[in-house]
């Protein structure tokens, strides 16, 4: 499983700044209430991390390390989990992550030129690279699961149906 | 109904009813049209009465395998004061498959009593319902549903009053295809990779957290309330002469058809009347080319094969392929079918969880030669090279992933090869440059 890579960025972790731990306060107790739900700490690793991406836009190193703490796990273990799933982040991304689907039902309707289209739109120029201004990052994604609505594109937590090539310089003046 | 166009006169919409009417999807707009009056009644049966209902009614699973619900349930143990759970399973993740999302965008409640229900007749206090990370819309949609839901005493520690716990908690998945398959889902809620594990045990043995436990798919379960509401004899009737598949199915028709979209017909319909009456045909000028009835993972048929072929698990059988989870991939006579079974075999290859060397070496092995050959570079004996790595892929790993990539690669030599050797043979240019 291929996280994407991101060429923009060379920095495995946070700049210089100390740390500062996600599961503080009000995250700490919605991960604490979430405990009631599973037998195990263990359970609640996806939801922790999912928690770590919404707090900072991807999951860096030290947060794995303290979400393995707060579950009792190891951060080895933890690294595992992440990059496993293709959805969190090892790496910093764009404010808008832009996910095009490619998958056969959406290519035969011409997912290809909607990704051509987003990366000239958003200045990307090649898939996973971040643009220039840090706004967008854009990648292909395996099926969206909208197949009858081709070619949908996930924009963060935006699902946008029927998307074509004409339709997104419109669709992107939505994200300044 | 064909959401998102108007129902067809074909079409018989028992769980589409509703798709496309925003006021369905409340716990109150959903309890005036119907809603949860089945669950009210499955309460005041014997768990046991509720499972024989749902065997009576032939239903099967409506994920892909097609195993048979009620025998499922069956498997359960008997009480003995281990937990059971039942395991929702919302990772819609099968490409040409969008089904379980329409349900849950516009009926969540459907799919809650279905799950109420089902963990009622295997004795589980606890439902996981594991959506896929990408569906952040329904995700949203279900978490607001299950709060109605409990404050309406419709789940909780005591269910209508029935004394009955029923909890349901929604986990969300982050990108992985192979999450779907039952034991990677329970690996997944546990807070682990995904990986497949070796059965035996089955999850009735020992699932979630090492507890008997029922994985069904969105579809399978939102099936459930009419059944148990209208009675499993009656459910049993909706087919077309067919005892072994029964009842309404939803298929999701994409790719080059007129009108794309969920459309629920009677399981024995003519495939032909779907794909050129209620999803319209072709694009003008178009003729269709082959059809992956279920989902990218069963075998590709011809336009000739699909004439005379009915919609149910036996007659797609009888056609070599599979009805699947009724995901259908239409495509037409402009397509390169070379290209496309590359792309699929892309998929695999990005979605295997790389466990099973068959698997893990043989998708990305199966890619790069597809991408050689649609380079101008193959070498004339990669067809046979590709078969042959088929078979090694096929019915030797510890999931279906692998066979499900060889599926479309086999069947695609074997009914379309002419198209491989145009490529092989220089008589067609090359669509991708070398990789």
């Amino acid at each position: 499983m291929s996280a994407g890579v991101h060429p923009g960025h060379h920095r495995d972790t946070e700049p210089d700044e100390r740390y500062q731990p996600v599961f503080t306060g009000e995250t700490r107790r919605r991960l604490e209430a979430l405990f009631e739900h599973y037998p195990t700490r263990q359970a609640c690793l996806l939801p922790a991390l999912w928690m770590v991406q919404e707090a900072r836009g991807w999951i860096p190193e030290q947060a794995i390390g303290e979400v393995a703490e707060v579950l009792g796990l190891t951060p080895a273990y933890v690294r595992g989990v992440v990059t496993f799933y293709t959805m969190y982040h090892t790496h910093p991304v764009g404010q808008y992550f832009v996910q095009v689907c490619t998958t056969s039902p959406c290519n035969i309707c011409g997912a290809e030129e909607v990704v051509k289209a987003f990366l000239q739109h958003t200045g990307c120029g090649e898939l996973g690279a971040t643009s220039p201004d840090g706004r967008f990052t854009v990648i292909e994604v395996e099926c969206l699961g909208a197949c009858g609505y081709a070619t949908p594109v996930l924009i963060n937590d935006d699902f946008i149906e029927g998307v074509t090539p004409e339709r997104v310089p419109g669709i992107l003046q939505g994200y300044k | 109904m064909g959401y998102p166009h108007p129902s067809h006169p074909k079409e018989m919409p028992l769980l589409s009813r509703h798709f496309g009417d925003t006021g369905a999807r409340s716990y109150e707009g959903w309890v005036k049209r119907g809603g949860y009056e089945a669950l009210r009644k499955a309460l005041g049966m014997t768990p046991d009465q509720v499972t024989e209902e749902v065997k009576t009614s032939g239903l099967r699973g409506r994920g892909g395998a097609g195993f048979p619900t009620g025998l499922k349930w069956s498997f359960m143990p008997k009480p003995s004061g281990k937990p059971h759970y039942l395991c929702c399973n919302a990772d819609e993740s099968e490409p040409g498959t969008f089904k379980d999302r329409e349900i849950m965008r516009w009926t969540p409640h459907q799919l809650l009593e279905g799950c109420a229900i089902a963990a009622y007749a295997i004795g589980a206090e606890r439902c996981y319902i594991y959506i896929r990370g990408e569906f952040t819309t329904e995700y949203r949609i279900l978490l607001e549903a299950v709060a109605e839901a409990y404050r309406h005493g419709a789940l909780g520690a005591n269910v209508f009053g029935s004394g009955k716990r029923i909890d349901v908690v929604v986990h969300r998945g982050a990108g992985a295809y192979i999450c779907g398959e039952e034991t990677a889902l329970i690996n997944s809620i546990e807070g682990k990779r995904g990986n497949p594990r070796i059965k035996p045990p089955f999850p009735a043995q020992a699932g979630l957290f090492g507890m008997p436990t029922t994985v069904n798919n969105v579809e399978t379960l939102a099936a459930v309330p009419h059944i148990i509401l209208r009675g499993g004899e009656w459910y049993k009737a909706l087919s077309r002469g067919n005892p072994k598949s029964t009842g309404t199915k939803l298929f999701s028709v994409c790719g080059h058809v007129q009108k794309p979209g969920n459309y629920e017909v009677v399981m024995g319909t003519p495939m032909r009347e779907l794909i050129f009456e209620m999803c319209g045909g072709m694009r003008p000028g178009r003729s269709l080319k082959a059809v992956i009835p279920g989902g990218s993972s069963v075998p590709i048929m011809t336009a000739e094969e699909v004439e005379d072929c009915p919609l149910d698990y036996e007659g797609i059988a009888a056609k070599g392929s599979m009805l699947g989870s009724g995901g259908m991939i239409v495509m037409d006579d402009s397509t390169d079918l070379v290209y496309q079974i590359m792309r699929l075999a892309r998929f695999y290859a990005h979605e295997s969880c790389a466990q099973c060397t068959q698997c893990r070496e043989g998708t990305a092995w199966t890619t790069r030669i597809l991408e050689r050959i649609l380079a101008g570079q193959g070498k004339a004996e990669d067809l046979e090279l590709l078969l042959d790595l088929a078979d090694q892929m096929t019915g030797k790993t510890i999931c279906v992933l692998s066979d499900s990539c060889a599926a479309p690669v086999v069947s695609g030599i074997k009914k379309f090869r002419s198209e491989f050797e145009a490529y092989l043979n220089k008589l067609k240019r090359p669509a991708m440059v070398a990789v």
